[in-house]
């Protein structure tokens, strides 16, 4: 579209924000309508809140209760704590009552919220979307206007289906340069939060571009998205092009017919315009980028994964001190490689790198190989779909055949909330998305990496890189 | 609660100084006590990873356990205080303990969110005037916080803080967000109803599979 036709030029972000306010409330508070809501057990009690004031929800079917986050995710579903159980079962009372559609363990679409919503199309482009989940921003991944909530504002969302929210400035990131072999959507983010700290995008909403980005697939996109909030930004967004609409139109609830003819019309126009003004721009050249690792106690405490720990001189004066905590916290001594660092458990999984592509990312490196001895080395797919698909080819037989435990679908190890945790000391390589002081138990040491990362670590024992095993597979 | 009493208009204590940068919510309240305990008891678990040593004694180095930090209404932190989880657990802990203020350079935009629905105060300052209100508390931890003229005193430091104005009345009369949006539902409705019309793949209902296994309606 030419400047006569159009002589504003919107981002993204601004198309999708106008599209959903019904009124501007005062300043810049805006309110929003909404489209989807997803729930989760630990919030099922806003359900019961609202009924107990007389209250209904107002639009039931719009949103969509999901069990992820207490779930057990040990085979068989067993050893799920009291807590737990209490909870599920509130979820299961509340959404019957509500007319909420429930996701429940027995159902083949179970999944983690930001996994399955955008598998099943429940997510589509150009919606707004809200979870009482930080995480909720791997939905933008898919052109959609997406961010995580507090239990307050889930009760006022179940209640108006709207929410009140000022509007952020929009950021522009951009990846570019074609990524070297076992380099992932997790290091560029790890990348982004390490270069511009885990405060770098609060107040924005950050939409992604660049040549990296518009070769990369749906899985890599979500897990990018993902991590928005690690960087400070509650929002995360990708345009619309060929790879989403390929994606959102052949989902198991997609639209169909002359209704999804008119829905790719419009998801077509879901994308910035051609010299549209971003408040921040940032641009990282990602041709050279090695696999990331984290070795402190926030993301962005991340760093090549060939590169010796940075001495906390190195730090702006004012991260001085936390550094010195990060080190202490985790056991490790800045100048010595974090490469060869021992590990006690592996974790694949969480809505960051849960997904087919992961999986497939780490059978890749285990393939007829056998987990070091001494740790313990979890898979936790992110849906049941994923499971199937996963299982479909192979990936399950090569991973246990290595060691691995395959297991149930759901947060897991991620949050904890369903007990997955570790016990004080135990030093953990995660595909999760934080690496917090307690995240996985009190006195857990926790590194994030790509699940390529993660895998090479657990045959390894250590923290290790995972194009060793790639170059040694090659000169065998 | 009235109305009345669960805002907020002048708050007169003692300030908490937390000089630490992306204090997040898990490290304000932890999964476990999080989903092992109900609202009401989180107070003595507030900030527990930093405040407690492993045998749950008070750390002795942790400037919140400072005498006039312990029974502080107001927490002064550092910049992207409330980051990470959307867990409204960290405001109702924070808020259990005794804080009514939050200051801060800059908050979790959930977490920041989540102080209104509550009537606990955030409050911005730039970097230098965090740190120099920092440097005043160590003085003296006496502070006064005014939401009616929005502005800060502690000794011989005074200045005054931007909010939004809408969220300002929100906190000084104490309402809450659902009910001024209840009022105001018809707007919504007719919204919603134009909305479908534009664009019917946005509210498309599907048979969901889960939908029949427990009986939703």
């Amino acid at each position: 579209m030419n400047s006569l036709d159009s002589p504003i030029k919107q981002t993204l972000f601004e198309k999708l924000w106008q599209r959903h306010r019904i009124a501007t409330l005062a300043d810049s508070l805006d309110w929003l309508y909404v489209d989807r809501h997803y729930i989760y057990e630990m919030n099922s009690n806003q359900i019961e809140l609202l009924r107990g004031v007389g209250r209904r929800v107002r639009a039931p079917r719009r949103t969509i209760g999901v069990m992820d986050h207490m779930i057990s995710s040990a085979p068989g579903r067993h050893g799920t704590p009291k807590w737990a159980q209490d909870y599920m079962d509130l979820m299961r009372r509340e959404s019957g009552i509500a007319g909420i559609p429930l996701l429940d363990e027995d159902t083949p679409d179970q999944g983690i919220a930001h996994v399955s919503g955008p598998e099943l199309g429940l997510t589509q482009p150009g919606m707004l979307v809200l979870c009482g989940d930080s995480h909720t921003s791997t939905n933008g991944a898919m052109g959609a206007l997406a961010w995580g909530i507090g239990a307050s504002e889930i009760n006022t969302v179940l209640a108006t289906q709207t929410i009140v929210q000022r509007k952020p400035k929009a950021m522009q990131v951009r990846f570019e340069g074609k990524l070297q072999p076992l380099v992932t959507a997790k290091d560029l983010i790890l990348a982004l939060i390490a270069a511009h700290g885990a405060a770098g995008g609060v107040g924005h909403a950050v939409e992604f571009g660049g040549s990296a980005i518009r070769s990369m697939g749906m899985d890599g996109r979500l897990t990018l998205c993902n991590m928005s909030i690690e960087f400070g930004a509650k929002w995360g967004i990708v345009g619309v092009d060929e790879t989403t609409i390929a994606y959102a139109s052949s989902r198991p609830y997609s639209v169909k017919g002359a209704v999804l003819d008119a829905a790719i019309k419009d998801w077509k126009t879901l994308h910035s315009d051609e010299g549209a003004v971003f408040a921040r721009e940032i641009e990282l050249d990602v041709s050279q980028l090695a696999p990331q690792v984290t070795w402190g106690t926030s993301p962005e405490h991340a760093m090549a994964i060939g590169e010796t720990m940075p001495e906390p001189a190195e730090a702006a004066p004012e991260s001085r001190k936390a550094w010195e905590d990060a080190y202490a916290y985790m056991g490790l001594k800045p100048g010595a490689p974090i490469a060869g660092v021992p590990v006690d458990h592996v974790f694949i999984g969480s809505c960051t790198n849960s997904r087919l592509e992961d999986i497939r990312d780490a059978a890749r490196i285990v393939r007829g190989r056998k987990v070091a001895p001494g740790v313990q080395a979890w898979v936790v797919p992110g849906s049941g779909r994923v499971r199937r698909q996963a299982e479909a080819e192979g990936l399950d037989r090569i991973l246990m055949e290595a060691g691995f435990e395959w297991r149930e679908p759901g947060c897991s190890m991620c949050a904890g909330s369903n007990g997955d945790i570790l016990k004080r000391g135990q030093r953990s390589m995660s595909t999760s998305n934080r690496n917090f002081v307690g995240r996985q138990g009190d006195g857990v040491r926790t590194h994030i990496g790509s699940p390529a990362t993660a895998a090479a670590s657990a045959i390894a024992g250590v923290i290790a890189d995972p194009r060793e095993f790639i170059e040694k597979e090659v000169s065998v | 609660m009235t109305q009345a009493n669960r805002g907020i208009q002048v708050v007169r204590g003692t300030a908490a100084v937390l000089d630490r940068a992306n204090v997040d919510t898990d490290i304000i309240i932890s999964v476990t006590r999080v989903v092992t305990l109900k609202r009401g008891d989180y107070g003595p678990w507030a900030l527990a990873a930093l405040r407690l040593l492993p045998d749950g004694s008070l750390d002795p180095a942790c400037s919140l356990n400072e005498p006039a930090a312990r029974t502080a209404c107001v927490l002064v932190a550092g910049e992207n205080f409330g980051c990470g989880s959307s867990r409204e657990h960290a405001v109702w802990a924070l808020a259990e303990y005794g804080f009514k203020v939050v200051i801060a350079p800059s908050f979790g935009d959930i977490f920041y969110n989540n102080c209104f629905s509550n009537f606990v105060l955030p409050v911005r300052l730039t970097p230098d005037v965090n740190s120099r209100l920092m440097q005043a508390l160590v003085r003296d931890p006496h502070i006064e916080v005014d939401l009616e003229r929005c502005c800060i005193t502690a000794g011989d430091f005074t200045t005054t803080f931007p909010i939004e104005p809408f969220w300002r009345q929100v906190l000084l009369k104490g309402q809450r967000m659902v009910d001024i949006l209840l009022e105001r539902k018809d707007e919504a409705l007719a919204f919603e109803t134009q909305a479908a019309a534009a664009r019917p793949w946005l509210f498309h209902d599907p048979a969901y599979a889960g939908s029949t296994a427990k009986g939703a309606a």
